[in-house]
């Protein structure tokens, strides 16, 4: 048998097994008890296929979906469709970039050191913090992360969590709290313009640890977070900023800026293809004073023994490979390619080509939203939004979109998907507009619309 | 105190001058060419991309638009092609060469995988399309997870943990919810001593108290002080099979027995999956719970640190608590997704979600795509020649290299060494960067713990006889240097990009992003 | 020169005077640790029994816990280890203490080893 990827012949076999003194590969797996050795291949599995044979049964199963391109498409709710520039994947491709590992011999990885510093960087500056780390696994587990982060520097276990936070965000928050302990205090949003804040900054006391609130929220909406970091901060309590939009942050001001101590966000938007969910890229900045307690790698400046600057993975005692089971988080690998991806688009938008960008995205969102909530049976839920709102429809939200997507329209992402089990939400729909977007699409969208709830 | 000394020389010493090429006036060497920061090289003003004219709107971003400035430099298309061309041309890659990180299983990466992974019916579709939309990504899902299970020999799998370290948290909170439905408050995990630090950290992640198990000098788990500790407070036992000093357990089977007679579960860090994949199904062990690390096994990229994936196989005890969303194939052919929506009538047991979406679908189309050019036949074949090149490594070197556990059977995957009869003051890390100036990516080093300054080799199944040939001859002349007392071994790498790096300075000072020099100037 | 410095086998010493007893480690450890990076100095305020965790010094590669050698309430730390953490290498035993404890229970001090003890048990290690 002549595989394709692996380079050893017969030849090369038996004289390496001589080498080791066995006569046969079976005397390698000596140690393997005889019960647990399979004399043959496992059954029911196929053999081994051509390039070509494999390439074609992928396609097949690829022709099967209907893809964001094909389609005028709307859905947001936490991953967004944005145009990647042809350079971001050619460049991610280099193989040095593609197959190299986490960089833990710095002189044959400043490469991959240089962009993770400058990628820290970006972040940082981005959502309006002192520092950022090299990634997480996606916004919903860097959204956990700082929540238990919160915990160990408030010594509190009680924490908010906003009503407009993503549902899958709360439910992952919710399953570790399950075994963790943590106290989180969450109810489902309400179909009104106006967020929970209030509620919120009422309900924050001495025991909590932090508040924790998307912005834009899962329904779209944006408002200051100015007062619910002030009331956080006068009883000791962090606020903590979730960001799944971050495109957003080229028109809206920073989380940061704004007093979160703790910023965390989904950085797909940025570079990174909608993949059907991931990989993602978890985004996680804090306040300078809190470096310590974070998770994940952090990338720092350093100097060689010849006196040039260079690039190390730094302060790693919070992490599992040294601190075991008194580490900050068990992560280890992290999101590396997609931070590059996020890195070079980043730096082919620069902050004029960013700003230009949220810009067209807003517009075409209000273009968009002001279209939609004039078909009969629509009705517009947002006062202030950036590039994404929600609709009340007269009729059933996931019947509509299930028809739409008959249609050939990907149009929205209904709150009965996100909100199961609260039925008085049914009816909300969430759209999101971003530059791909063309003026006939919002057409054929606002057409098919009229259409299903005629 | 405790005394941990892996403070191994972390500032270099300073190279003498008369051991420096001379100066260039741009600080480049001929295809070796610096490169500066983008914050150094870039403007506000520069962009790579273009925009569609936006059309005039009433603003409705309330009082919130964005007026400070950003600090985000750009670039023009063919300066981003250049800065991110001359970066990568500074680091190692399997690409380049070989890449014998131990635990890491750097294999080739097939470029079919990355071509599939871009068919925009799998790179450009939404998670939450309506699913009549994504039949054929969800059918990925599936037919990878059937692979999965019957190469386990397990039960269910859980497609959605995001890499290694989020699967173990998948495999011990599927346990906890299992011990929690009958009743039972475990609170106690066992940990060899010689495991990936990611087992402590996850079992303490999820709350639970962690405790050591010795190891025999032979370099296994130590069968009697484990069945000791076994008692009514423990609630799992954490092994890694083949274990970290690169061994199979071969008490396995009589481990989970007793584990499991004493109300307990078996988690296996399947992290070592490739040295017996095809060869031996974990679930024939006794296994509960084994998350498999689709970027070492199955050859999904590593792409400088992640992303990873880490499907949780699940035993008959275990499956029904697995995480949400599932895929179902129903019986006309069609996958249907259980969530949160129906998640009550059809897996009441799940303990929930622990990921936004479905897991990392851009590898699950890699990983297919890998599994389906081997098949059953050539991922035997896989394990039987990842064996074979790291037991040639490990008896092509064991005479000019201590192999404490040499003497403890075949190595499987991966072959270990320590620093033994090294000169006084030399040490793994000048072997390691001594590899480097050969032109291979160093070995792991330090670790496993349970070893002296422990250097574990893993060539992968990828490695032709000629490459690992020309590997045994740089590490056999570096044992050599090194046990010569080469002094000039101390100073290696000299051909690199950089030389050693002092992560004393980086982690006194931490630096951790860029801060304009004037601006700096200005605020003292 | 000192008239009360006590250690133990953590490789801690203790000068006492009063009821105030200074703590550091031992030029012994700095030296095995290789270079400090960090010291995480407990609370003032906070009370420890012997035996607790009291502070972790960290090298690049690894953190080590420093345990309370005695019990007692912490009345001062140390924050020129803050900035300068290579206090702890240069100077262990005199500028690079790391608290002052208000001891709770001065018969702790018996049964721990003086200077030359010390020295003779580093040198049998």
């Amino acid at each position: 048998m002549k595989l394709r990827y692996l380079p050893l012949t017969d030849s090369d076999r038996q004289a390496m097994l001589a080498t080791i003194g066995v006569t046969s590969i079976d005397d390698l797996f000596v140690d393997v008890p005889a019960e647990a050795r399979l004399a043959g291949t496992i059954p029911d599995l196929p053999d081994h296929a051509s390039e070509m044979a494999v390439e074609r049964h992928m396609a097949a199963l690829a022709r099967k979906n209907l893809s964001a391109g094909e389609a005028p498409f709307f859905l947001g709710a936490g991953a967004y469709k944005h145009h990647v520039p042809a350079s971001v994947d050619h460049l991610i491709q280099r193989g040095e970039f593609l197959t190299a590992y986490t960089p833990y011999q710095p002189e044959i990885a400043q490469g991959t050191l240089q962009v993770l510093f400058e990628f820290q960087t970006q972040v940082a500056r981005l959502l309006g913090c002192d520092v950022a780390n090299a990634s997480m696994y996606d916004g919903s587990t860097a959204c956990w992360e700082a929540i238990v982060m919160a915990r160990r520097i408030t010594k509190r276990g009680k924490a908010l969590l906003s009503s407009g936070l993503h549902p899958h965000y709360v439910s992952v928050a919710q399953t570790m709290a399950k075994f963790t302990g943590d106290d989180l205090a969450y109810e489902t949003p309400e179909l009104d313009s106006k967020t929970d804040s209030q509620k919120l900054i009422a309900a924050i006391d001495k025991d909590t640890s932090c508040v924790v609130v998307q912005y834009p929220d899962i329904l779209g909406r944006i408002e200051d977070l100015t007062a619910l970091a002030d009331a956080a901060h006068a009883v000791g309590a962090l606020l903590v900023a979730v960001v799944t939009e971050p495109v957003a942050l080229g028109a809206i001001k920073s989380p940061g800026a704004m007093g979160a101590d703790i910023v965390v966000g989904e950085g797909q938007s940025i570079g990174v293809g909608l993949q059907f969910g991931g990989p993602y890229l978890g985004l996680f900045a804090c306040k300078q004073k809190y470096v310590r307690q974070m998770p994940g790698r952090l990338c720092g400046e350093t100097v060689d023994a010849a006196g040039k600057r260079g690039f190390v993975l730094t302060l790693s005692t919070r992490e599992q490979h040294i601190r075991r089971e008194k580490a900050t988080s068990n992560i280890c690998t992290n999101s590396g390619l997609c931070a590059l991806a996020f890195s070079i688009h980043m730096t082919l938008l620069g902050e004029k080509g960013l700003r230009d960008l949220a810009t067209l995205n807003h517009a075409l969102a209000v273009q968009a939203a002001n279209r939609l909530a004039n078909v009969p049976g629509v009705t517009l839920v947002n006062d202030a939004f950036f590039n994404e709102f929600t609709l009340v429809l007269s009729k059933d939200a996931r019947d509509v979109t299930r028809s739409l997507a008959d249609k050939g329209v990907l149009g929205g992402v209904s709150l009965g998907r996100l909100f199961p089990h609260a039925p008085q939400l049914g009816q909300g729909l969430v759209v999101a507009v971003t530059e791909t977007v063309t003026a006939e699409d919002i057409e054929a969208f606002a057409a098919a619309l009229t259409e299903e709830l005629a | 105190m405790t005394m941990l000394k892996e403070g191994r020389p972390t500032a270099p010493t300073p190279v003498e001058e008369a051991h420096m090429a001379p100066a260039t006036a741009t600080g480049n060497r001929a295809l070796m060419l610096e490169e500066k920061l983008i914050f150094e090289i870039g403007s506000t003003d520069t962009t790579g991309v273009d925009f569609a004219v936006s059309p005039a709107v009433d603003s409705r971003l309330g009082n919130l638009a964005r007026t400070d400035a950003i600090g985000l430099p750009g670039l023009s298309e063919q300066e981003t092609v250049r800065h991110y061309t001359r970066l990568s041309r500074q680091n190692y890659a399997i690409d380049l060469g070989l890449f014998p990180l131990g635990s890491c299983t750097m294999k080739h990466n097939p470029r079919l995988n990355e071509k599939v992974a871009r068919m925009p019916g799998f790179a450009d579709i939404h998670p939450l399309q309506p699913q009549s939309t994504v039949q054929g990504a969800l059918g990925v899902i599936n037919e990878l997870a059937v692979w999965l299970i019957k190469l386990t020999g397990m039960h269910g799998v859980a497609m959605t943990p995001k890499a290694g370290a989020h699967g173990e948290l998948c495999g011990l909170l599927c346990i906890r919810a299992a011990l929690e439905a009958r009743g039972d408050a475990r609170q106690v995990v066992l940990v060899p001593e010689s495991a990936h630090g990611t087992n402590p950290a996850t079992a303490a992640f999820c709350g639970y108290k962690v405790e050591d198990i010795p190891a025999t000098p032979d370099g296994r788990v130590d069968l009697e002080a484990l069945k000791a500790r076994l008692g009514p407070d423990v609630a799992a036992v954490m092994i890694t099979n083949p274990n970290t000093c690169g061994l199979f357990e071969r008490d396995m089977k009589v481990i989970s027995d007793a584990v499991h007679a004493a109300g307990a579960f078996v988690y296996c860090d399947g992290a070592n999956f490739n040295a017996i994949v095809g060869r031996v199904r974990p679930g024939d062990l006794g296994v509960d719970a084994m998350h498999i690390n689709l970027h070492k096994t199955f050859s999904t990229p590593h792409g400088g640190g992640g992303p990873g994936s880490g499907p949780v196989v699940l035993s008959e005890a275990l499956a029904p608590f697995g995480p949400l969303p599932y895929t179902a194939r129903m019986e006309d052919g069609s996958i249907h997704l259980i969530e949160e929506e129906n998640v009550g009538a059809e897996m009441p047991q799940s303990f929930g979600r622990m990921s936004a979406f479905h897991g990392q679908m851009g590898m699950f189309t890699r990983a297919l795509a890998y599994i389906l050019s081997h098949g059953a036949d050539g991922l035997r074949q896989v394990a039987e020649d990842a064996v074979l090149n790291a037991n040639y490594v490990l008896r092509s070197l064991d005479d000019v290299l201590d192999a404490p556990f040499g003497a403890s059977g075949p190595c499987m995957h991966e072959a270990l060494f320590s620093d033994k009869g090294l000169a006084e003051g030399f040490t793994t890390l000048d072997i390691a960067k001594g590899l480097i100036d050969e032109g291979f990516h160093p070995m792991t080093m330090y670790f496993p713990l349970v070893v002296h300054g422990a250097m574990l080799v893993e060539p992968t199944e990828t490695e032709s006889k000629a490459a690992l040939d020309q590997f045994i001859l740089a590490l056999r002349s570096l044992a050599e240097r090194a046990k010569a007392g080469d002094e000039a071994l101390k100073g290696a790498p000299y051909h690199a990009p950089r030389r050693r790096l002092d992560e004393t300075l980086a982690a006194r000072k931490p630096v951790l992003s860029w801060i304009d020099p004037d601006l700096a100037e200005a605020a003292e | 020169m000192h008239m009360s410095r006590y250690f133990t086998d953590e490789h801690e010493w203790i000068d006492v005077e009063g009821d105030i007893a200074t703590v550091g480690i031992t030029d012994y450890a700095q030296e095995q640790l290789g270079d400090i990076v960090f010291v995480e100095l407990p609370a003032e305020g906070t009370t420890f029994e012997k035996g607790d965790d009291a502070a972790v010094v960290e090298s690049v590669k690894a953190a080590s816990d420093v345990y309370a050698p005695i019990s007692g309430e912490v009345v001062e730390t140390n924050s020129a280890l803050e900035d300068e953490p290579a206090l702890v290498n240069s100077d262990a035993e005199e500028d690079g203490w790391f608290f002052k404890l208000r001891l709770t229970d001065a018969s702790e001090l018996e049964g721990l080893m003086n200077e030359a003890a010390y020295k003779k048990f580093v040198a049998s290690l």
